[in-house]
């Protein structure tokens, strides 16, 4: 007879070999769907262009040198890819101020939402909602068709006649900006509702006894209570900026790419799969840095709660 | 008890209606008046939705009133914002702040109010070794325990020196005997700071202990404000005698026989002396009250007589209560001796002896 050692030490493998069996379909999914495809870009990365797209198996580092440099024709001489570094600095810098421009009008939604009576909050949620029910594309050539010239700003400004010309809004920064703000600033306001419904209020009462000002209970106690929010919001709709591609190829035209354009711009007009991606895996790289700097700076100045 | 010539904090005529349902807005005050002293120890004390945390937010700035002035020291400041009165809250849950630590809790009102850190440094001190936490100084409020939190609650609202402390039932979520430290703490706390409190509570136990006056509260109005001694001694009206400590209430027909003196007649015949507060002119039958522990019960015969229908032990005294003949129910309070006997049985014939100035007339 199996003393009762041996029953727990059989019951805890079968337990173990089911949670295998049960967990393997979604690692299947996610190996295929993920871990396969980056090795594939990370092999492509290190081989030759090819003459019509694809590439030849032929190792190569050209592509990685070319992320960041680039070769005179005449000369053969490497000097720094201006064009790239443009492109660079333009997605994190759009990035990094629609994620703020977000947090400015998202914070605000949130704590009118979060301050409703219970019962109420849950019908501007589903109009907080209401855009994901509408295609990314189609939202935005919605934007598009505001800042053509002769679309509803401009004719209005000519109406009133402010100016006598269309200002040229669509095809600029500011446009790619604007759109990527529509598009993300749901999913600032649905994290920062999510902390700031937590909060107790009796909190904001006690500072209020306490003396402080409107302000000071905004600075002091609402703010650090709702930084888990801000830190999931901010990342939210950070990352996906950084690789926003239908929004500055929509409203920046052809000339204010985004790294996601770069990337595919390689892989199609360009023909150059290794460059398309190495840029990809620039792109990760890029996140996962900026990631653990914005988490490690968050996490320091917060100290334990959340 | 020492009177300023100017109350601390005066309520007049304070009305708050709160939008009800239909035309029927709920009156949560309705016209209160009460004038607080320098350095009181007053209570407010009722059931719940008697109005009383209602009055307490009013002070404290958290609501405002529909009609009426708040006065401190004299000046109104029912419309100024929390953070524009000189009056600080410990709040029933506490309310510390999850995200500083101890000390950084007690220094925030001061920090609020500008003060120098070297200044809130040292009066954080101070308050710590007035609530006894000093080496908990620099812990997360979420590390310590239900009654540290209470102290530290205490200490954050004394730090700014308030005119006026107001305490919103602060000692409901403590065990019995956290409690009944916390109460002589309390007591000892207003004595070293001087400073007045107003204290919450619905514990008429709690309120009796601590205060040095009692304003009963029910249904938005101030039924009685007096000593713990007037309140339980003389109840004004059937709800404050009701509501405070066991009570006889007894049905009379009622003689007025001098100044304040009236006899009581019973259903079953037997009269006995009752006071009456002054200015306050019974006719024909009232209710008259006696506290249990006034009367006394004798074998013989006495003031009253019924029939023993039970006795009730509980450690310190022993309530028997009695079928008078009159068919009304009585309960006599009496200690308990060393022998465990009350020296009465069910169903034993009893006399009841009630003395001078016991049973009062109710103004109902």
């Amino acid at each position: 007879m199996a003393n009762a050692s041996e029953v727990a030490e059989k019951a805890e493998r079968d337990d173990i070999r089911s949670r295998w069996l049960l967990s393997a379909p979604a690692l299947l999914i996610v190996f295929l769907a993920a871990v396969g495809p980056l090795l594939i870009v990370v092999v492509y990365s290190f081989l030759t262009p090819g003459n019509y797209g694809d590439v030849k198996w032929q190792f190569s580092i050209d592509a990685w040198v070319n992320v960041l440099l680039e070769r005179d024709v005449f000369d053969d001489t490497l000097s720094l890819a201006g064009a790239h570094l443009l492109i660079f600095w333009r997605s994190v810098s759009l990035s990094a101020l629609t994620t703020i421009l977000t947090l400015i009008f998202g914070f605000p939604t949130a704590y009118f939402i979060a301050t409703r009576p219970e019962g109420r909050r849950e019908i501007w949620l589903f109009l907080i909602t209401i855009p994901f029910w509408t295609n990314l594309l189609i939202r935005t050539f919605a934007v598009e068709e505001v800042l053509r010239n002769d679309g509803i700003i401009n004719s209005t400004l000519q109406l009133l006649g402010i100016t006598d010309h269309p200002v040229q809004l669509l095809y600029t920064n500011f446009a790619v900006l604007l759109g990527m703000v529509y598009v993300f600033l749901p999913l600032m306001v649905l994290p920062l509702y999510a902390s700031m419904e937590k909060i107790d209020f009796r909190l904001v009462e006690a500072a209020y006894d306490l003396y402080a000002t409107r302000f000071q209970v905004l600075r002091r106690i609402i703010i650090p209570l709702v930084k888990p929010g801000v830190v999931a919001g901010s990342i939210l709709v950070f990352i996906p900026s950084l690789g926003a591609y239908v929004t500055p190829r929509v409203l920046g035209g052809g000339t204010n790419l985004m790294i996601g354009n770069l990337i595919e711009l390689q892989f199609g007009q360009g023909r150059n799969w290794p460059l398309g991606a190495a840029l990809s895996i620039s792109l990760m790289a890029i996140v996962m840095v900026a990631l653990l700097v914005y988490v490690r700076n968050t996490t320091r100045l917060d100290g334990d709660h959340g | 008890m020492l009177r300023a010539t100017q109350p601390a904090i005066e309520a007049r005529g304070v009305t708050r209606l709160f939008a009800g349902t239909g035309q029927n807005a709920i009156r949560a005050l309705d016209n209160v008046s009460v004038s607080i002293s320098e350095n009181e120890f007053f209570t407010l004390l009722g059931p719940s939705g008697c109005g009383k945390t209602t009055l307490l937010r009013l002070i404290a700035g958290f609501d405002f009133p529909t009609a009426g002035e708040i006065l401190l020291h004299g000046q109104d400041i029912a419309q100024l914002p929390p953070y524009k009165r000189p009056v600080n809250t410990v709040f029933q849950s506490y309310a510390l702040f999850p995200h500083m630590t101890v000390a950084e809790n007690i220094g925030f009102g001061l920090k609020m109010l500008g003060k120098p850190k070297a200044f809130i440094d040292a009066r954080v001190d101070a308050m710590l070794r007035l609530v006894h936490m000093e080496a908990l100084r620099n812990r997360r409020t979420s590390q310590i325990s239900g009654g540290q939190q209470q102290r530290v609650a205490l200490a954050r609202a004394l730090a700014p020196q308030p005119k006026v402390l107001l305490l919103d039932e602060p000692l409901s979520a403590l065990d019995y005997k956290l409690r009944k430290e916390m109460q002589i703490e309390l007591k000892r706390l207003q004595h070293e700071t001087g400073i007045t409190f107003i204290f919450v509570t619905h514990d008429q136990e709690e309120a009796l202990t601590m205060s040095d006056r009692i304003a009963v509260m029910s249904a938005g109005r101030i039924r009685q404000v007096g000593t713990p001694g007037d309140i339980y001694g003389r109840p004004a009206e059937r709800f404050v005698a009701n509501f405070i400590g066991e009570t006889n209430f007894l049905t009379a027909a009622i003689t007025v026989t001098g100044d304040c003196k009236v006899r009581a007649t019973l259903q079953s015949g037997a009269t006995i002396d009752a006071t009456v507060a002054e200015g306050f002119q019974p006719n024909g039958s009232a209710t008259i009250v006696v506290r249990p522990e006034h009367a006394r019960l004798i074998s013989g015969a006495g003031d009253l007589s019924g029939t023993v229908d039970n006795i009730v032990y509980f450690g310190t005294d022993t309530n028997i209560h009695v079928h008078l003949d009159g068919g009304e129910a009585f309960t006599v309070r009496q200690q308990n001796a060393r022998s465990a006997s009350c020296g009465f049985q069910r169903g034993d014939r009893v006399g009841i002896s009630i003395g001078n100035n016991v049973a009062q007339v109710l103004r109902d």
